[in-house]
């Protein structure tokens, strides 16, 4: 059974896999403020838990005799109170019952507020209504007027007033988790455990609580310096702790009385105050950083403009002759922001019908060369990067690539291990053409694809090599300002949900006027009605109202369109399309296809285009590049590598996905997993999947090399032309 | 007066959502998900359920589990109308297999956790039959038993989905609701999960629900399929008859519009792939709009789902159904 073959080998490879990333502890302390603040009350805490056994003197006997002694007089090594009472004595003991008070404070705080919040996030409706909105009456009263009047209810003393800032901070845990389950109330998860036959109270207990768990310990932490403040103000104001106890409020009440004579004596609390607050507040932050799954994705990090290029950025042809970048003969230069006043709104390109004016020649490919190891060294790329022999560097000239990547190579760095999601990647893209980057998720065909306009978010990418050639120029040293020149100018992207990319706030009218008056001097007026043009480019109906809709007023496939529009603004000479029709119900993106194919002919437009559909390639695609952990391991013309690939893992990818028209076929699921590209096996990475594996494909570095017609493969047992995998009829060869 | 042939018969089933008034007496918009579905599920079949988004097949496949109960219409579990009993009395017969398996598993808890669930709630086994069955389902599915311990996040989306569907197992049901259970997979996995389920079902004797909008997989592994569109079946037939030749002229744009490899469509047909507004339906049949052979009883009324020409089996709701190419 090919699924239980597939699941082993599957499930071995997972055990490896398992968390690398340091424990919530380890991050705290990793955290150098948050561990200060965490030696700061532990010190504090040990103090105050062994005040019975301290040598400490009784905190309330009075000695008027020695009243207001200074700091350091023998015996009083905090001096004494205006009645004489030892104030280091005062002290740990009244930091004992401030953090007592607090703490418990916070925790009937956080359970009753957390299980109110609970109750409504997860109930809804009416439940919620009443129970929110008896949280908003007791938010309504200033919180301190309400501790106020509770105590005045319940009657001065230490324990009402832990009940009155208890009762106060109930509002802020119940508001915070009910927003939080009922995000949670519609998830998935929750629906199956209904499935399950669990009832309400099951679920809320061993389904959502502990997910809101990590939410509840960030807010504590949060609030619980928050809450010592205000048992002490409680207390200062003499409705906390009753003389003769010590609390830390209670006693900068006392020392306010003598604040001029002896300012020490209200200085040690305040500043006792402080020290706990702030070291309270140090590690609550921590905790924060730590727990929040958004901070620790590195989301909420502001990502830097490009994507960082390292120093030492290995060039793929150090120690060859520089490989001139395919340069632009066409005189467009850098310059490739056309003015569109007037009627002329497109530049006069070269109409041309289908094939790219490189023909068909092999050296369409990602450029093809000779690899001898023997001729000459090789050179410093980890992507078998190879040098050119001179025929190929002219027929490139001549070509006049669009795009022309070589040996790029991007990096993640995340903790200690480094992960090479993009290779050593070769592209090359001509006018008119469009190439189609395919591969299972996680084989670096979108970051490939960003690296080119430096979109891959940094940290923690970094382009570790390689040269990003549009039109000459090398884009990975260009300066910022040609970067930002490039974006959406001559180099423009369409992505795979367009709800997410277009701003909800804005009409896409203005959303396309803005896009194009960044990049060309036109008026408003102008612009508006290049923008109405383009609507109307992209066939949407009624463009001149569809400009003040907004994105979420349009279907998927409007907003798909008005995206492509947006991209075309600027007559781009290259579009990078992120599987833009992925999210799109089938008639709509059998559409959209349509669109983009008529456009980028019409127009003369490079595509790059990423999808995993092996169907939607063979509408779109002049060539196709077949990516594999972070490599390139198949490229070739569309027709060719569809019905006769070279390696096996394009056959495979073909093969298990199932086709209209052909019920009957036996699906063959490509065994195991991707490796994991921060540890690549030497030799092929294909190979522990590979039907076809020997022990040659284990060792060395494997080139992508010419196989046969157009194509090239990183194979050293490549399938001959129609050969099927071993076990499987050939499904084309085979139909009648 | 049921044929024991049929599991489920689902007749005039409609799910309405907002609605009703506000405080003020203003009326809230209202949207019709479902709109009078009547379909029956046969025992032992793979009924295919395809359609594009907003089309309601989610709505119609939460309502079969109990996740949501119709407006009106009835739900009939071998005769007995079970539509608004809620979600125990139909979980114990017909169990769901989510789109991302990922996010339907509890980060929380362990695969064992998960999988005892049904188990116990629904079952009331002990925890010594519990260990035994449990075994012996994870194996079923092609996972190890040493998985049972970890965490959801510990594995890859086509394990998860894997474990997904042993949860659906794990209440021993009947029929199974399987909402787009390989579209969230990368491509190199779905076949795995498609043979799985495929495995299970000729072992256990399942029924299945599949729903997709990917018509390549439904054509693979559904035996009849139900094509609906705006909340309405629109055509129902065996699954070869109905992508040989297809009678519905909204059946015959999906089955065009599928990309095949190796096949390059020739020009557009300038179908807009707009639905009607769903809060101001059309009178007559909603795909009117878009439809070439659209006549103008077309738009006055909604055509009733029958056979045509085809046999009793093959049905469609169109007044101006395509003839055998």
């Amino acid at each position: 059974m090919t699924a239980a073959a597939a699941s082993s080998r599957d499930d071995r490879s997972s055990g490896r896999e398992r968390r690398e990333r340091p424990s919530t502890f380890a991050l705290i302390l990793n955290n150098r403020l948050a561990a200060a603040g965490l030696v700061v009350l532990c010190l504090i805490v040990i103090a105050a838990l062994a005040a019975p056994i301290l040598p400490l003197a009784d905190p309330n006997a009075t000695d008027p005799a020695s009243r207001l002694a200074p700091l350091l007089s023998p015996g009083h090594l905090l001096g004494t109170d205006a009645l004489g009472r030892d104030m280091l004595s005062r002290l740990v003991w009244g930091t004992r019952v401030s953090l007592v008070v607090g703490v418990s404070a916070s925790l009937i705080a956080a359970i009753f507020g957390s299980a109110i919040g609970l109750v409504a996030g997860y109930a809804g409706g009416r439940t919620d209504q009443m129970l929110m909105r008896l949280i908003d009456l007791t938010m309504a009263f200033p919180y301190i007027l309400l501790a106020l009047a509770i105590v005045a209810i319940l009657g001065p003393g230490l324990i009402n007033a832990l009940y009155a800032i208890a009762i106060v901070n109930v509002p802020f845990f119940a508001r915070n988790i009910r927003g939080i389950t009922v995000g949670l109330a519609r998830r998935e998860f929750v629906d199956a455990a209904r499935l399950s036959g669990k009832g309400p109270l099951t679920i809320l207990w061993s389904d959502i609580l502990p997910n809101v768990l990590p939410t509840i310990v960030i807010t504590l932490s949060t609030t619980v310096g928050w809450m010592i403040l205000e048992t002490a103000g409680l207390s200062f104001l003499g409705l906390g702790a009753q003389p003769p106890q010590a609390d830390l409020g209670s006693m900068l009440g006392d020392g306010r009385k003598v604040m001029f004579t002896a300012p020490t004596i209200s200085l040690v609390p305040g500043l006792m105050i402080f020290l706990i607050v702030m070291s309270i507040n140090l590690i609550g932050d921590g905790i924060r950083d730590a727990l929040d799954p958004r901070l620790r994705s590195g989301a909420l990090a502001r990502p830097a403009f490009r994507t960082k290029v390292a120093k030492g950025r290995r060039k793929a042809d150090t120690d060859g002759e520089q490989e001139p970048l395919p340069a632009d003969a066409g005189g467009v230069g850098l310059d490739p922001l056309p003015a569109g006043e007037g009627g002329n709104r497109y530049p006069p390109l070269p109409c041309r019908a289908s094939p790219p004016q490189g023909g068909r020649s092999p050296s369409v490919g990602l450029s093809e060369r000779s690899i001898s190891p023997l001729e000459g060294e090789m050179p410093a790329g980890r992507g078998g990067f190879q040098g050119r022999d001179g025929d190929d560097v002219a027929s490139d000239r001549n070509d006049n690539p669009v795009l022309a990547v070589r040996g790029l190579e991007t990096d993640f760095h995340i903790g200690r291990s480094v992960y090479h999601a993009s290779n050593g990647v070769d592209l090359t893209i001509r006018r008119g053409e469009c190439l189609c980057l395919v591969g299972e998720s996680g084989s670096g065909k979108s970051v490939t694809a960003m690296s080119v306009m430096g979109l891959v978010p940094s940290p923690p990418g970094v382009i570790a090599g390689g040269r990003i050639g549009f039109k000459g120029e090398d884009l990975a040293d260009a300066p910022d300002r040609r970067i930002r020149e490039l974006r959406g100018g001559a180099v423009s992207h369409v992505f795979q949900d367009p709800l997410a990319t277009l701003h909800p706030l804005f009409a896409v009218g203005d959303q396309i006027v803005e896009a194009i008056r960044a990049h060309q001097p036109l008026g408003k007026r102008a612009a508006e009605a290049k923008a109405r043009d383009l609507l109307d480019l992209v066939r949407i109906p009624n463009a001149a109202q569809r400009m003040k809709a907004l994105p979420h007023e349009l279907s998927g496939g409007l907003r798909q369109r008005v995206s492509i529009a947006m991209a075309l603004a600027n007559d781009p000479e290259l579009i990078i399309a992120d599987e833009p029709t992925t999210a799109l119900d089938v008639t709509v993106q059998a559409e959209v296809l349509r669109l983009l194919d008529t456009l980028r002919r019409e127009r003369d437009t490079a595509v790059l285009f990423i999808t995993h559909d092996f169907g939607v390639v063979s509408e779109i695609a002049d060539r196709v590049a077949v990516m594999y952990a972070g490599r390139i391991v198949e490229t070739g013309e569309t027709a060719e590598i569809l019905t006769r690939p070279a390696h096996p893992y394009t056959r495979m990818l073909i093969d298990c996905v199932p086709v209209m028209g052909e019920p009957e076929r036996r699906l063959d699921a490509v065994p195991g997993r991707p490796p994991a590209v921060n540890r690549l096996p030497p030799g092929c990475a294909f190979a522990d999947r590979c039907p076809r594996v020997q022990p040659d494909c284990r060792e060395g570095e494997i080139p992508l090399e010419t196989k046969r017609g157009s194509l090239e493969a990183r194979c050293l047992h490549p399938l001959g032309p129609g050969e099927a995998l071993a076990g499987g009829a050939d499904p084309l060869e085979a139909r009648p | 007066m049921t044929p024991p042939s049929n599991v489920i018969e689902i007749r005039d089933l409609a799910r309405t959502f907002g609605g009703g008034r506000t405080i003020l007496g203003t009326k809230k918009p209202q949207l019709t998900a479902v709109r009078g579905v009547s379909l029956d599920l046969r025992k032992g079949e793979t009924l295919g359920i395809v359609g594009e988004s907003g089309c309601g097949k989610s709505t119609l496949a939460r309502m079969l589990v109990g996740l949501d109960r119709p407006t009106s219409g009835a739900i009939r579990l071998d005769g007995k109308d079970l539509s608004s009993s809620g979600t125990r009395a139909l979980a114990r017969r017909v169990q769901y297999v989510f789109q991302d398996p990922v996010s339907s598993l509890n980060p929380r808890q362990t695969i064992r956790d998960i999988l005892e669930a049904p188990m116990r709630h629904l079952l009331g086994l002990g925890s010594k039959e519990r260990k035994e069955r449990l075994e012996k389902l994870i194996e079923d599915v092609n996972l190890r038993p040493e998985f049972l311990d970890r965490y959801p996040h510990e594995f890859s989306g086509g394990q998860a989905q894997r474990i997904g569907i042993a949860r659906a197992l794990a209440a021993e049901p009947d029929v199974v609701v399987l909402d787009e259970p390989v579209s969230a997979l990368d491509v190199s996995v779905q076949a795995q999960v498609l043979n799985l389920l495929d495995r299970l079902k000729r072992e256990r004797g399942l029924t299945y629900v599949f729903i997709s909008h990917d018509l390549a997989v439904v054509e693979s592994v559904a035996t009849r399929v139900a094509v609906m569109y705006f909340g309405e079946i629109v055509e129902t037939a065996p699954a070869r008859e109905l992508f040989r030749a297809p009678l519905h002229p909204y059946t015959n744009l999906l089955i065009r519009s599928a990309p095949v490899p190796n096949r390059k469509r020739q020009k557009a047909s300038g179908d807009s792939g707009e639905l009607p507004d769903p809060y101001d339906p059309p009178p007559g049949c909603p795909f009117a709009p878009r439809c070439p052979r659209a006549e103008d009883n077309c738009r006055a009324a909604m055509p009733a789902l029958e056979a045509k020409d085809r046999g009793k089996d093959h049905r469609a709701a169109c007044f101006h159904p395509l003839s055998r190419r």
